[in-house]
């Protein structure tokens, strides 16, 4: 992954402020992983060979139809030109770029800037300090 | 949007009474066609819950919560332009200042929609109060009968119609003992005439329901046993807990008669044939209307009603309601019941053709006119596999076949189907969206070839969807008419039929999706169908573990983690036990897994044991303990051989001749691991009495005196097909080798998610076509198709012991990778001393802790 790459940015950065979150060795290739972030449940999917190059996605982990938390389980694909995450459960699908939902548009998921930094994969837009 | 909206200067408040069924419909129908841009719009409720489906009530007491019930995400109601008011009940209209009162103030109105329903007719009847006297028909209703049968035994409904009979199932599912108390002769006195209302008392009466006609309750009094005493008219009389009324319905009309709007003769508003009341800014629709006269009491009318006056409101042109088909298709009881036009033959000179079996209770009755050229009519009970056809017939006036009763009788004749070829233009195909052939054929003369697409442009087959099936016909007919080619695409990255994709990975030697998708596909990365699709058939080909590394991408989250995901994202782990023999010892390391765990663990149909509640960083603990004491993975999570169930056979059972359970294992051993386009489920009997239930799975065997007989294509679910027998008196050898072969034909030339059930029956030249290629080997292709199931057998590994020694594979399964939390929204309750997800209604009653970081 080129250095330029490992910087892409996919959601306007709410705060300048970048949280690393785990290890590169922990993201799964073409598959999805979880973290925790100060109560917030963060899904990464990880491309490396996604049509736009290596790519890195931080989306909302809670899905919005059956209520749980699952999305990072679930099968990425490419449908007309986006990307997107498919619901383990009831299968809707979500674009990974802006949270989106194909069949239902109120069901949108929350997404993150998300960027390689060396070794650490970080998400933006938290704040600073850990609450609780 | 419409462009002959009238442009207003003002946004107009448009109110509806009622969140039933077709005023929920009426508001949907607003949102679609732009009223929100017009009109500010107010819903009323008089219930605290917002519209739900009253049709399927009766599945609030099997589970089903009140806001799975629901028709609506809340996010309907939310939007700007609406505003839904739960539990405030209009207190009055007042017609001249077009205001509604409330509880909670005036709301003046420019448009007002009366969707108020109708309320449960109970008979006056001296006694009848409390639990002698409840209603169904609201969920509040509903949980009044719930309390009432805590430590009731016995439950009465009165009134044998359709809603009576929806209510005693509920009573049923309750735990009572349910009895159906018609003051008619006959059960569903309007739907059925007297031999199908016999035929339905007989299937219901074999349910173990009490049916009780000609009987009219007198008064109530306490029982001696129970405790009510019914007392009916002839001096006779029925003990009972508890008294459910469903002696018809009557029109919620009282807002009507306060603001003085005309009624009907039988009461109801009355409407016109564009649902205007006499008060021309009120409209009624669904069952507190009355058109000329009549109230209409399904919802397929109602959602008519309401579609013309929502077009009316958005300026569009609306088709008048000039009344409506009655004909309805319901399972009562699991009993399938259906009633066409003219069911009783009550027009003059019809005639009618009967088939009545008395065996299994089921009753056919075609009703056609005079010159016995035309349905009129139709009754149902036991089978409503005829009820489309039938309904295509009456409906647009086809003409009958040389002999009209070979259209109900029994399937096995060849009664003639109808195909889209033969519907006419005007042919009905979606009655919820009344959406006609015609409308089916305008929408692909415009360009429209692609089947989702067509759902969207035309509605159809979105409504209840038992239309699909049908508009897929008309519609594949339709474009091959035209010269087009149907599409049969597996998705927008395969323009191959699975079984297309099969041969290109068999005769290619592929063994990665990539390799695939470079070579014969489009585009990148793939989708969530044609990923498990081909790495479904990698797997068949080359049994290459499903962990390893290129293949993980491609499963579906059940074969990606080996463990069913269930609704709360926690998984169940099925283990096998072959031929559900299992040793005191396995079955106590299963518990002790199951109590260290606190797993709900249930006894699943295949005679295994499914352990449920297992959070993602749990399973490999889990498998570990479960692999020490001697398991296996049972792949209950894959499309692939599931579970070989087997009787105890020639060894302890005095009736076996052979010794199923042998063979039973003989038969799992070798073919688990093995995927497939879908499940299969195996079974072997040890004699004819046949206790393995052989008939009803994918290969059935059931031994003879000399051997064994091989049933195959047989299926359980929600579509039972019974396995045909394909051999008989096999050998141990002979058996193994039909099997081989059977499974990978299936395997090479099944589509996507087809049963080999379904397989069968699309397949060309049938039965005896199957046994020429695998039993005479007629394609030659007999010591191929072994050849590739013994590579398949010999490459087996259990999955779960391959992905425990690779600790790459062990970093998939952490709920969190940067912490060692569980997931803290999953929460259990307890019941019957094991625990279970808790429920969306039962959440807010759980006291909120703090998380200690």
């Amino acid at each position: 992954m080129s250095q330029s790459n490992a910087e892409r940015i996919h959601t306007e950065v709410a705060s300048n402020i970048w949280r690393a979150v785990c290890g590169r060795e922990d993201l799964v290739d073409n598959s999805g992983v979880v973290v925790w972030l100060e109560g917030v449940q963060v899904a990464l999917f990880y491309l490396p060979e996604a049509a736009e190059g290596s790519t890195l996605y931080a989306i909302d982990n809670h899905d919005p139809l059956s209520g749980a938390n699952v999305i990072g389980r679930g099968l990425v694909g490419n449908l007309k030109g986006d990307m997107v995450i498919a619901s383990p459960i009831y299968k809707q699908h979500f674009r990974l770029k802006d949270g989106s939902c194909l069949e239902f548009p109120e069901q949108r998921l929350r997404v993150w800037p998300v960027r390689l930094n060396g070794q650490h994969v970080e998400v933006g837009g938290f704040s600073a300090a850990p609450q609780g | 949007m419409n462009s002959n909206v009238v442009t207003l200067n003002k946004v107009q408040t448009l109110i509806v009474v009622g969140n039933g069924m077709v005023g929920h419909h009426c508001v949907e129908q607003l949102i679609e066609r732009g009223a929100l841009d017009h009109y500010r719009v107010h819903v009323f409720s008089e219930e605290p819950m917002r519209a739900y489906d009253r049709v399927h009530l009766s599945e609030y007491f099997s589970g089903r919560d009140a806001e799975s019930l629901a028709l609506s995400d809340m996010a309907l109601y939310q939007r700007p332009g609406i505003t839904l008011h739960l539990g405030v009940p209009i207190l009055e209209i007042d017609r001249q200042r077009q205001e509604v009162i409330t509880a909670e103030g005036c709301v003046a109105y420019d448009k007002l929609v009366l969707a108020t329903g109708s309320y449960p007719f109970v008979p006056p009847i001296e006694g009848a109060e409390g639990d002698s006297r409840l209603v169904y028909r609201t969920l509040d209703d509903l949980d009044t009968i719930r309390n009432a049968a805590i430590n009731a035994r016995r439950g009465v409904v009165v009134g044998g119609g359709l809603l009576g009979l929806e209510a005693a199932n509920a009573l049923k599912t309750l735990g009572l003992e349910a009895h159906v108390v018609e003051f008619a002769p006959r059960l569903m006195p309007v739907q059925l005439d007297d031999q199908g209302g016999l035929a339905l008392k007989a299937r219901i009466e074999s349910l173990g329901v009490g049916v009780h006609l000609s009987r009219a309750t007198q008064s109530i009094s306490a029982g001696e046993q129970y405790r009510y005493r019914m007392n009916f008219v002839d001096g006779e009389f029925l003990e009972t807990d508890l008294i459910v009324f469903s002696a018809g319905i009557r029109p919620q009309d009282a807002l009507a008669r306060q603001c003085a709007l005309e009624l009907g003769p039988r009461g109801g508003v009355m409407i016109d044939q564009h649902c205007v009341t006499s008060d021309a800014n009120i409209y009624a629709i669904g069952e507190c209307a009355a058109w000329n006269g009549s109230i209409f009491g399904l919802v397929a009318p109602g959602y008519q009603m309401a579609r013309s006056v929502a077009a009316q409101l958005c300026g569009e042109t609306a088709e008048p309601f000039m009344g409506a088909d009655m004909s309805t298709k319901l399972k009562l009881l699991g009993v399938d019941v259906g009633s066409i036009g003219d069911a009783q033959g009550a027009t003059p000179g019809s005639r009618s053709y009967r088939l009545i079996d008395e065996a299994s209770a089921s009753y056919r009755r075609l009703v056609v006119d005079a010159t016995g050229k035309y349905v009129l009519g139709a009754v149902l009970v036991g089978d409503n596999s005829y009820y489309d056809t039938l309904l295509q017939y009456m409906q647009n006036g086809i003409a009958l076949p040389q002999e009209p009763a070979s259209l109900i009788l029994p399937s096995s004749e060849g009664a003639p189907t109808l195909g889209p070829a033969a519907l006419p233009q005007a042919a009905t195909i979606c009655s919820c969206h009344n959406v006609t052939k015609g409308a089916i054929c305008s929408a692909i003369d415009t360009g429209c070839t692609d089947l989702g697409l067509l759902k969207s442009q035309t509605k159809a087959a979105t409504g209840c969807g038992g239309c699909a099936g049908l508009l897929k016909q008309v519609f594949e007919h339709e474009l091959s008419a035209r010269g087009v080619a149907v599409d049969k695409s597996l998705c927008e990255h395969f323009a191959y039929t699975r079984q297309e994709l099969y041969a290109l990975v068999r005769v290619e030697g592929v063994t990665t999706f990539e390799e695939m998708l470079a070579k014969h596909g489009r585009g990148h990365t793939g989708c969530d169908v044609c990923k498990p699709a081909v790495g479904s058939i990698l797997a068949s080909c080359w049994n290459q573990p499903i962990m390893d590394a290129s293949l993980v991408p491609l499963q579906d989250t059940n074969d990606t983690f080996m463990a069913n995901m269930q609704k709360n994202g926690t998984y169940s782990v099925v283990p096998r036990i072959p031929g559900g023999e299992i040793t005191a010892d396995k079955l106590i390391a299963i518990g002790v897994v199951a109590k260290k765990y606190d797993l709900y663990t249930k006894i699943t149909g295949g005679q295994r044991i499914d352990l449920f509640g297992a959070q993602l960083h749990e399973l490999p603990d889990i498998w570990a303990e479960l692999i020490e004491a001697g398991f296996e993975t049972g792949h209950a999570y894959g499309k692939s051989t599931r579970t070989v169930k087997s009787c105890v056979g020639s060894t302890w059972c005095r009736y076996g001749v052979q010794d199923s359970v042998q063979m039973a294992l003989t038969i799992e051993d070798r073919y688990k691991g093995l995927r497939s386009p879908h499940k299969l489920k195996f079974a072997v009997s040890g004699c004819t009495r046949e206790c393995a239930e052989a008939q009803s799975k994918d290969v059935g065997v059931i031994a003879t005196e000399n051997g064994w007989n091989l049933y195959i294509c047989g299926n359980g679910g929600m579509r039972p097909r019974h396995a045909e027998l394909f051999a008989t008196d096999l050998d141990d050898d002979t058996l193994i080798r039909y099997i081989d072969r059977f499974l990978m034909f299936y395997i090479r030339t099944a589509d996507k998610l087809q049963r080999t059930s379904v397989w069968r029956e699309t397949l060309e030249g049938g039965l005896d076509y199957l046994k020429d290629v695998i039993i005479n080997d007629s394609l030659g292709l007999g010591a191929e198709l072994e050849g590739q199931m013994q590579l398949v057998v010999d490459r087996y590994e259990c999955e779960w012991a391959n992905a425990l020694k690779d600790p790459e594979k062990l970093k998939r399964f952490r709920t969190f990778v940067n912490d060692k939390r569980p997931d803290p929204d999953i929460h259990f309750v307890q019941e019957r001393g094991q625990r279970r997800p808790i429920m969306a209604a039962e959440l807010n009653l759980i006291p909120v802790t703090e998380e200690v970081v």
